[in-house]
């Protein structure tokens, strides 16, 4: 049995992963055309590459379908509950930095942190009768991270892009979403609130639990482990 | 079904035959419930506790997570007091953390909406689930969420800063850091510091973005002018508070402590004259109210809407169970859920399937 590999199709993402294995004496590469989702793995035995979404890849981690995966440190705490039962992180990757924050409008100049958020939380509920709306595609993490902190009467909207805009639109109130320097948040008339910062993610090497593994797998990952080590 | 499945089931019929031979009367709920009132009264995060599926034309919809928010909505459409009812059935609730749990599980219901004598009415729930248990290794433990409510109440601060703890009442990490700050011991931000001492801060405000108006922001700078010029919470009080919260006693114990903090903080003696009067209500149902176990902060971090007396059984430790049984005092979801007129209301449940286990019968 080969020990598979799951890492995302398409992308600098793709490009990184890449260059970080090349880097570690293993080559990865795409088989075929460039447009087939079917890959090849040099300089180590035992090991079958699989492209994959990204947002895919903690779910068929976490299946046992793909036993090792790259994919964002956000996309595996967000999709699985209770994430550090499921898989464990091998190596993080250095690359794909970005923030998952809380921002709010430049305009609210009396709120800097969670403490005036729930504050205002409650005053605009009053004003306007429903829970103050925080645009996100990071349900989970957005959820669990408010309620660690106390921040009550709001609610989470879906936003699965161009999550910025929502607070313009008047389908939000604050956003959560990923940020890399905070530029085009500024851009968009938003501010981060000052212990806003839910989660800092980057791309991230994980192995699913290894229960299942025959022999043969566990040997493929002692031997990738060595050739990764720094 | 499972020859367990049967088992429980029919512990449940049996409890509910008790429950119904005193008089309360049989009712139900539907299993698929709107999610725009759950939401409403729990946030989002009922979201992390309950399943929530759609109906195209009813929109979301959420399994019940528990009977007492569609038994009060019931009862406030269409009962007429004094009531007391029993329901029967399957609750749905997800299991984020720990997978060893049920997802669904049967649960007996006992609800009193009769205002005439409090103390006797959480006397009545209490003693009629501990006689349900009277033959189970169960533990009982109380508290009275009432005695911390008239507590922040009586506090000698803005009406702002008491409504701001008590929203937080249920959220002990939250209560504590509005506490510090009103008590003047968190350090205020520099940039805080510096918008209050901008004589006009809306002069220089950035343009305007989404639904919150200038208005409702100059609004939140008066409060914060208010906030900032207002003493802090004396250390006094906060003491008193503290002292409160640590009380973990037998119920006479706690009560004899209970009334030495209100000799300071008289604006719980109401209260605490509440709890003396429901340890007598106990006496007179039997129980044993000397050794009863009495937390101040006893259903302060799990139950959001118990308002008053609250109380769990549970099993021995090693079990590492949820309580079999839980209930308490919720006078104030009445008022919610009846659109401001409220009644008095205590109820509690139990879940046949925890002590099949605490008896070692499953």
């Amino acid at each position: 049995m080969t020990l598979k590999l799951g890492i995302p199709s398409k992308g600098r993402l793709m490009d990184k992963t890449f260059d970080w294995f090349a880097h570690r004496g293993v080559t990865l590469r795409k088989s075929g055309s460039n447009r087939e989702y079917a890959g090849a793995v040099d300089g180590i035995d035992g090991i079958e590459l699989v492209l994959l979404s990204a947002g895919e890849i903690p779910r068929e981690l976490d299946a046992g379908r793909i036993h090792l995966g790259v994919t964002g440190s956000d996309l595996v705490r967000e999709k699985l509950s209770g994430w550090d039962q499921r898989v464990v992180e091998v190596a993080q990757m250095g690359f794909g930095g970005a923030d998952l924050v809380i921002a709010v409008p430049q305009s609210w100049i009396d709120v800097e942190n969670l403490d005036d958020l729930d504050a205002v939380a409650a005053a605009f509920r009053a004003q306007h009768g429903f829970r103050l709306r925080i645009a996100t595609k990071y349900h989970r993490l957005v959820r669990e991270f408010m309620r660690e902190h106390g921040v009550a009467d709001y609610q989470l909207m879906d936003s699965q892009g161009a999550t910025e805009g929502t607070i313009r639109n008047e389908t939000a109130e604050a956003v959560a979403d990923i940020t890399s320097t905070g530029e085009t948040l500024r851009a968009n008339g938003l501010k981060i609130l000052g212990d806003g910062m839910i989660h800092a993610s980057q791309a991230t090497l994980f192995r699913g639990r290894r229960r299942t593994w025959t022999q043969n797998q566990r040997e493929t990952f002692k031997a990738l482990e060595a050739k990764l080590a720094p | 079904m499972t020859s367990n499945a049967q088992a429980i089931w029919d512990r449940a019929r049996r409890y509910q035959s008790v429950l119904a031979g005193q008089g309360a009367l049989v009712t139900d709920a539907d299993i698929l419930q709107p999610a725009g009132t759950l939401l409403d009264l729990y946030g989002e995060d009922i979201r992390a506790r309950a399943f929530t599926t759609q109906d195209p034309l009813r929109g979301e919809q959420m399994l019940r997570p528990d009977f007492t928010v569609p038994i009060v909505q019931q009862h406030m459409a269409f009962g007429a007091e004094p009531a007391r009812y029993t329901y029967l059935g399957k609750v749905f609730r997800k299991q984020e953390t720990d997978e060893r749990r049920p997802t669904e599980f049967v649960q007996v219901g006992f609800e009193v909406f009769d205002g005439k004598d409090v103390a006797a009415a959480d006397a009545e729930v209490f003693a009629t689930l501990a006689g349900i248990l009277s033959d189970v290794p169960v533990t009982p433990m109380t508290g009275d969420i009432g005695i911390l409510r008239a507590a922040v109440l009586g506090l000698k601060t803005t009406k702002r800063r008491r409504a701001a703890l008590m929203r937080h009442l249920w959220r002990p990490r939250r209560f504590r850091a509005l506490l510090d700050r009103f008590g003047g011991l968190t350090e205020t931000p520099a940039t805080r510091t510096a918008l209050l001492a901008d004589a006009d801060p809306m002069a220089s405000l950035p343009p305007v973005l989404g639904l919150r108006s200038e208005s409702e922001i100059a609004l939140r700078i008066d409060a914060l002018r208010e906030d900032a010029q207002a003493d802090p919470i004396s250390t006094t009080e906060r003491d008193l508070l503290d002292a409160l919260l640590k009380v973990r006693e037998t119920a006479p114990n706690a009560l004899a402590l209970l009334k030495d903090v209100a000799v300071d903080l008289p604006s719980i003696s109401a209260a605490v004259d509440g709890l003396a009067a429901r340890l007598d209500a106990l006496s007179e149902r039997n129980i044993d109210v000397e050794t009863l176990p009495f937390a101040a902060t006893y259903g302060r971090t799990s139950m959001e809407y118990y308002d008053g007396f609250v109380f769990g059984f549970s099993a021995a430790a090693d079990l590492n169970l949820p309580p079999v049984a839980t209930g308490g005092r919720y006078d104030a979801l009445t008022t919610v859920l009846g659109n401001g007129t409220g009644v008095p209301a205590v109820g509690g449940v139990i879940r046949p399937d925890l002590v099949a286990i605490a008896e070692g019968s499953l």
